[in-house]
């Protein structure tokens, strides 16, 4: 890998202590007059919490905005599926929350890799979001006097989560959707469903519109516009079996990097420590259980490994072992923050004891989540009260109550624990962007989770829905302004142009190349071979060696990909394995640039766990004096490696140092 | 442990819009209990792409019961014989050896059929574009905190805004009516205070844009709430009319 020394990533950060930079920047940006709004038009692609709240309020401002969803109504976008609720810095719990204990959290939790004016900023904004979304009619949870309620998660000493049950994603998107139908209503924001972005269009430097494939005739349509924002979500499918919905790709990133936008850090993926675990090789996703159980459920192994043996054997079930032989290892190893460690060190500890053959289920690749003793401290209603809901899917997937008394020894009640292991959840990493969320391409923008910037290596719980709303909200409406004051003087210009012509020829083009393939394996069955490649030598446990490996194997997938592949049917109309294609085969890039990055960054940090660099405790071991940087990658051709441009880190308020969750 | 089944399929399928259609029947072998429907479904698409044929098109996305975008009449009902879960969380634990499962798309003169199993509901979206919202603008809230809001009616108003927006009610109303969906969205505002301004306005709009839609009336029979994946209560229809009728009277 050639890394590009002479590139300096200006991340335009303002002047001024790291308090008082989003303050000053809003006083000193430039506007664009309410006349002039009306002359301009903006992309949005997607329809999540980034994507809506952009959109809705961008059109409130007074742009014109177009806005592309790949399901069939905004509503159905994947931060829907978000559990268990969103940080905020109101302190309305009066537990000594504030703004910079939010910010400082944040920037532990992501073991000290985010940039600082941004997670600041983050913080900040916070609880706008809040006063925004009790305005817009969210049903958050409260407390019998009438005020909001809160609960703790993972990498916090404060309650600081807000929530709505346990679908607190659902209850923000739709009041995001709610906006956004007010100004589709109000003929402000044009809508288009069932539509997947194919490429961005670049004239003269700037991204000008899209090439856009209609999924229900086939067509590819094309899209003109002032500026462009992609709101389209992470890479998380590029694992095959993840958390994140079956339509959820990178294609939309990975188009925006041909094009010039760099990739930041996509090594940090965030790989979630509570989900069911793995059965059977039929499985399309995995399915979260919110980290929210964490407050009251506690994780445990037996200590003994005849007993691991014979749980795995089916002889016995979780019930019959006692206290005594339950080794709550996550309070054992982590006494300050017990079950409620951030993700990345939770979901390491799990695989540390399945690795040492203390897993629960007949694959060995399972811990428990136990609610014994909150039951017998609070009672069964007020746990049901809390989370029935998980329960209760957790039954219809499982066969298994984990709200049922299961066994009674010496007197001690034991309720039917919940197996749990961890899953590919969430990606930090994601298009550079600069404090303003513009990408190296002038005139594009990403937002939420499809861009890298706050959350460092690791993202805490409850923080991806502040940050897609922050983004949509509170942020890009206002730095999209600085970019198009200086374009209110290009007229609305037609798609009949040659950048137009090319890069819808080239779209086409490749839809001719994988339909006249005809080889003989399907799209899925590529897709999970993938998976497997990136779940083993990418995943959880990374190694030198696994990962040279992987990209051996990955240029293997890719010939595969080429070369045997099958897609029935025409490619006019509506052709689902052809559009199933066209992701896939951004995903094995998107695997690649991961597989780069994990071997570029020789320390272990968040989400990045590299083997060789632990302590001897099994700690994540950072090197701060070599990786103490952004690592982006600029794409140089399809059969070339690509190019490292490093964004070195500078902290001013905040003093670097290990992670700590011991003590 | 799940036992493993083998049955047969009667599957919908339709070209586009304006074909016709027909059910074709496939067999399905050894299928593990603990597979959901949809992945029963992949199972049949992989088999049919192996074959060289076009596989079944449905809707779906999230695949843990939220999105609302899969849908599918099992023999008969929306989503299926569980109760109180979408398709997605529908497993096949539920079935036994030898059944013949029949699956539909959604039957609705507002959800036209796409291809095979895949209908169109954008109809749901514009009702909510007439006045499913607080009309308020990014920037302008008060603190979060300002308005108590009692437990009871935050919990109720809650209850109403877990609804999905799937369709399944409408699907399974012999007169195709959306008063559940259009009951459920107005019931969350009309508890809430943020919601009592536009009251009257709302309720009005969504009404309307329902019947100009082509949905039919209710008439009290209760399979929308039935068959409800989320349990919405028949009880905000009553609300919904009485706020209605409250709207109009004031006219």
């Amino acid at each position: 890998m050639e890394e590009k020394k002479n590139v300096v990533l200006d991340s335009r950060i303002p002047e001024g202590p790291v308090a008082e930079k989003w303050t000053n920047y809003k006083a000193h940006q430039k506007l664009v007059n309410p006349a002039n709004k009306r002359k301009l038009d903006v992309i949005v692609v997607g329809t999540g919490l980034a994507g809506a709240s952009a959109a809705s309020t961008l059109a409130e401002m007074g742009f014109n905005v177009l806005n592309f969803c790949i399901q069939d109504s905004p509503r159905r976008a994947h931060s829907i599926a978000a559990q268990g609720g969103i940080n905020a810095a109101k302190n309305y719990q009066n537990d000594g929350d504030s703004v910079y204990r939010l910010f400082y959290d944040t920037v532990k939790g992501g073991d000290y890799r985010a940039r600082e004016a941004n997670v600041y900023r983050l913080a900040e904004v916070s609880n706008n979001i809040i006063d925004q979304c009790v305005a817009q009619g969210v049903p958050f949870a409260r407390e019998y006097g009438g005020l909001l309620a809160n609960r703790s998660f993972g990498g916090a000493q404060v309650s600081r989560t807000f929530y709505a049950k346990g679908q607190t994603g659902q209850q923000l998107l739709l009041g995001a959707y709610s906006s956004l139908n007010r100004q589709i209503q109000m003929g402000k924001v044009k809508s288009y469903n069932r539509y997947e972005m194919r490429d961005v269009v670049i004239i003269d430097g700037r991204a000008r519109g899209i090439i856009a494939k209609n999924l229900v005739t086939g067509k590819l349509e094309r899209f003109a516009a002032h500026a462009v924002v992609v709101a389209t979500g992470g890479y998380g499918n590029v694992y095959f079996l993840s958390t994140n919905a079956m339509s959820c790709n990178c294609s939309a990133a990975i188009e925006c990097y041909k094009k010039g936008a760099m990739m930041a850090n996509p090594a940090y993926v965030q790989i979630h420590p509570t989900c069911i675990p793995v059965h059977g090789d039929k499985q399309s996703k995995l399915t979260l259980m919110s980290e929210s159980l964490r407050n009251d459920g506690r994780i445990w192994v037996p200590k003994k490994l005849e007993d691991a043996k014979k749980l795995q054997s089916g002889e016995i079930k979780g019930s019959d072992i006692p206290e005594e032989d339950r080794d709550y290892y996550l309070e054992r190893r982590y006494p300050a923050f017990g079950n409620l460690v951030p993700r990345d060190v939770a979901s390491r500890a799990a695989k540390e004891r399945c690795d040492k053959g203390f897993g629960v289920n007949n694959t060995g690749k399972a811990v428990f989540l136990d609610f014994s003793e909150a039951i017998g401290r609070l009672g069964i209603d007020v746990i049901r009260q809390r989370y029935g809901n998980l329960f209760d899917m957790y039954e219809e997937i499982t066969d298994v109550n984990p709200g049922k008394l299961a066994n009674t020894i010496d007197g001690v009640e034991y309720y039917n624990p919940m197996m749990i292991y961890p899953a590919i959840h969430y990606t930090m990493g994601g298009l550079w962007v600069d404090y303003e969320l513009q990408t190296t391409v002038k005139g594009l923008f990403a937002i939420g989770e499809c861009n890298f910037s706050d959350h460092g290596a690791n993202r805490l719980g409850a923080s991806a829905l502040m940050q897609g709303l922050a983004d949509g909200y509170f942020v890009l409406p206002y730095t999209i302004q600085n970019y198009l004051s200086d374009q209110i003087t290009v007229p609305r210009f037609s798609t009949d142009t040659p950048e137009f012509d090319a890069a819808e020829k080239a779209v086409n083009d490749r839809i001719d190349h994988l339909m006249a393939i005809q080889g003989t394996r399907s799209v899925d069955s590529i897709h999970k071979e993938l998976g497997h490649i990136m779940w083993e030598y990418v995943g959880m446990g990374r190694t030198k060696e696994g990962l040279l490996k992987a990209l051996d194997e990955l240029k293997r997938i890719r010939k595969v990909f080429e070369t045997e592949l099958f897609i029935p049917g025409e490619k006019e109309g509506m052709n689902i394995e052809l559009d199933k294609a066209l992701r896939l085969d951004d995903f094995i890039t998107m695997g690649e640039l991961v597989a780069y990055d994990a071997l570029n960054r020789n320390e272990s940090c968040g989400g990045h766990f590299r083997e060789e660099y632990q302590t001897p405790e099994g700690e994540a071991k950072r090197d701060d004096e070599n990786y103490f940087y952004v690592s982006c990658w600029d794409y140089q051709g399809d059969d070339k490696e690509p190019a490292l441009v490093k964004e070195p880190l500078e902290y001013e308020a905040i003093k670097v140092q290990t992670r700590n969750y011991k003590e | 442990m799940d036992e493993n089944i083998s049955f047969s399929l009667k599957v919908w399928r339709q070209a586009g819009p304006k074909e016709k259609g027909h059910f074709e029947t496939y067999q399905m072998k050894d299928i593990p209990g603990d597979t959901s429907f949809l992945e029963m479904l992949d199972i049949l698409n992989e088999q049919l792409v192996a074959d060289k044929k076009e596989p079944v098109a449905f809707d779906h996305d999230c695949r843990e019961g939220i999105c609302g975008m899969c849908s599918l009449y099992i023999n008969g009902h929306p989503h299926g014989p569980a109760t109180g879960a979408t398709t997605c969380q529908l497993y096949m634990r539920r079935f036994h050896e030898g059944d013949v499962i029949t699956i539909e798309p959604w039957r609705s003169a507002a959800f036209p059929v796409i291809k095979d199993l895949m209908v169109d509901r954008n109809a749901f979206d514009k009702i909510q574009q007439a006045g499913g919202y607080v009309s308020f603008n990014t920037g302008g809230a008060q603190d979060a905190n300002a308005i108590p809001i009692p437990k009871t009616a935050a919990d109720e108003a809650m209850d109403s805004a877990s609804c999905i927006g799937c369709g399944a009610c409408v699907a399974a109303c012999k007169n195709g009516s959306a008063m559940l969906f259009v009951s459920a969205k107005v019931s969350q505002f009309a508890l809430l205070p943020q919601g009592q301004a536009e009251k009257a306005r709302r309720v009005k709009a969504m009404v309307a844009k329902m019947d100009e839609l082509g949905f039919g009336n209710c008439t009290n029979t209760g399979a929308c709430a039935a068959e409800c994946p989320k349990n919405i209560s028949l009880s905000n229809i009553a609300r919904m009319n009485r706020n209605y009728l409250c709207a109009k009277l004031k006219d």
